[in-house]
């Protein structure tokens, strides 16, 4: 028992890597805050590809890709961006791998996401906006996405719950976010309490969005 | 690197592929293994945490409801490094295989458990008055009429679920579980040639690709019970 704490509840070792650790916690969140926004951007604009295109060629080359990253394991993805990369020629730093590999990992889960919501606009929705003079680009964006997104929120939520959790295989690639500063901290004091503080930080940090999810998703089924 | 022959002979070279071939089969079965014992495990136990939840006994539900929303927040691969570390610490050996397999099955535990008690709470109150009052007991109620109705809602985001976390049997990289991306990584490293990391980006595809067409079809086809 002693040992236990001595090895994973340490105090003093939590107290010591505090710092280091919130510097971690610091880079995740600009992490996230990076690859978010453009994995869903581009998301978005993979669905409505998808529900305005009419070619039939455009919509399987769509599909194809959204189903073809969902095949894939995002670490795969990391590490074929990270190491295969520099022998096209190109070396690519830690940031711009990790990018390129969340973006288009992301990008597929976000466009199955926005896809559900577009489709859930009823199609008078765009009659109606064109017959008021917006022109197709206008009524998309500021009445058939607004409703669209609407309609998703808790998916949109959770799967950017999921992109944060994600960050955690960019320690792979030795960029510094939480679970990489923790596991430096751990070699260097020689003890795993860091990894354990770093596990409660992330329950500070994502505990209450999943909470805020679950009510979300509540207050759908009702 | 010379054009396009230097191109394939770097990404997709037949020599060293064939050099590799066998390592990487072994890892894929690892892959395959540790994935569905991952998917049995893990359905399994969230099967039943959604049972208990369904009792209605206040401090087993906020255990059960704690269990899932802890398991749900906590990145798979901090899971998998603490139980790596924290394993031989409760006196069980340390295996990369055990610690990847407890880790992902939790992960799966706690999100499986979360479909199917929304399957079972959506469904209305009187059918289990209904079956109840027939004569059958708490549990042959809950066996024969609400969990085949239940699963039956879950199943379109249950196989989603259940897809992306076999996929993170990659992660049991991270404690040098020998499976596809581990093998991968090492023939890479050996023979300093990526051929064998597109090898298994392409058994990936081979596995997962199915599976990911079959949840497509199974949300346009499943008829909710």
């Amino acid at each position: 028992m002693e040992n236990l704490i001595h090895n994973f509840f340490n105090v003093q070792v939590y107290a010591d890597v505090f710092p280091h650790l919130l510097r971690g916690l610091w880079t995740t969140v600009w992490l996230s805050a990076i690859v978010i926004p453009l994995g869903a951007l581009a998301g978005l604009g993979l669905a409505v590809t998808i529900t305005q295109v009419q070619s039939r060629a455009v919509r399987w080359a769509v599909i194809g890709y959204i189903d073809f990253f969902r095949a894939f394991p995002p670490l795969v993805l990391l590490i074929l961006v990270y190491f295969g990369w520099p022998f096209l020629g190109v070396e690519l730093d830690k940031l711009t791998a990790v990018v390129i590999a969340f973006v288009l990992n992301n990008a597929s889960y976000y466009a199955e996401v926005f896809r559900a919501g577009l489709e859930g606009v009823a199609k008078g929705q765009m009659e109606a906006a064109r017959s008021t003079g917006l022109v197709r680009w206008q009524a998309l964006l500021y009445i058939v996405i607004p409703q669209a997104v609407r309609n998703v929120l808790p998916d949109l939520v959770g799967n950017s719950i999921e992109v944060v959790k994600l960050t955690t295989i960019a320690s792979v690639v030795a960029l510094p976010e939480l679970l990489r500063a923790a596991r430096d901290a751990q070699a260097l004091v020689y003890n795993p309490s860091p990894i354990v503080l770093a596990a409660i930080m992330y329950l500070v940090l994502l505990w209450p969005l999943t909470r805020w999810l679950g009510r979300l998703e509540h207050k759908r089924i009702r | 690197m010379d054009g396009n022959s230097g191109f394939f002979y770097t990404f997709f070279n037949l020599e060293i592929a064939a050099q590799y071939a066998p390592a990487l089969g072994a890892g894929a079965l690892i892959t395959l293994g540790t994935g569905a014992a991952v998917v049995v495990t893990g359905t399994l136990l969230g099967l039943l945490l959604a049972i208990l939840r369904a009792l209605d006994v206040r401090p087993l539900t906020m255990a059960i409801v704690a269990f899932a929303d802890i398991l749900r927040s906590l990145p798979p691969l901090v899971i998998l490094i603490v139980l790596y570390f924290g394993l031989p610490e409760i006196g069980l050996p340390l295996s990369a295989f055990l610690v990847t397999w407890i880790s992902l099955s939790l992960a799966l535990a706690a999100y499986a458990e979360e479909s199917i008690w929304a399957g079972i709470s959506s469904l209305p109150a009187g059918q289990m008055e209904a079956a109840r009052s027939t004569g059958l007991a708490w549990w042959s109620a809950m066996r024969w009429v609400i969990l085949p109705q239940a699963v039956r809602r879950a199943v379109p985001t249950l196989t989603n679920r259940i897809i992306s976390i076999t996929k993170n049997t990659a992660l049991g990289s991270v404690v040098s579980l020998n499976e596809l991306l581990n093998a991968a990584q090492g023939a890479s490293s050996m023979s300093g040639n990526p051929t064998p990391l597109m090898m298994a980006a392409m058994s990936y595809v081979i596995i997962f690709l199915p599976l990911v067409v079959f949840s497509r079809w199974l949300e346009k086809n499943w008829v909710r019970g």
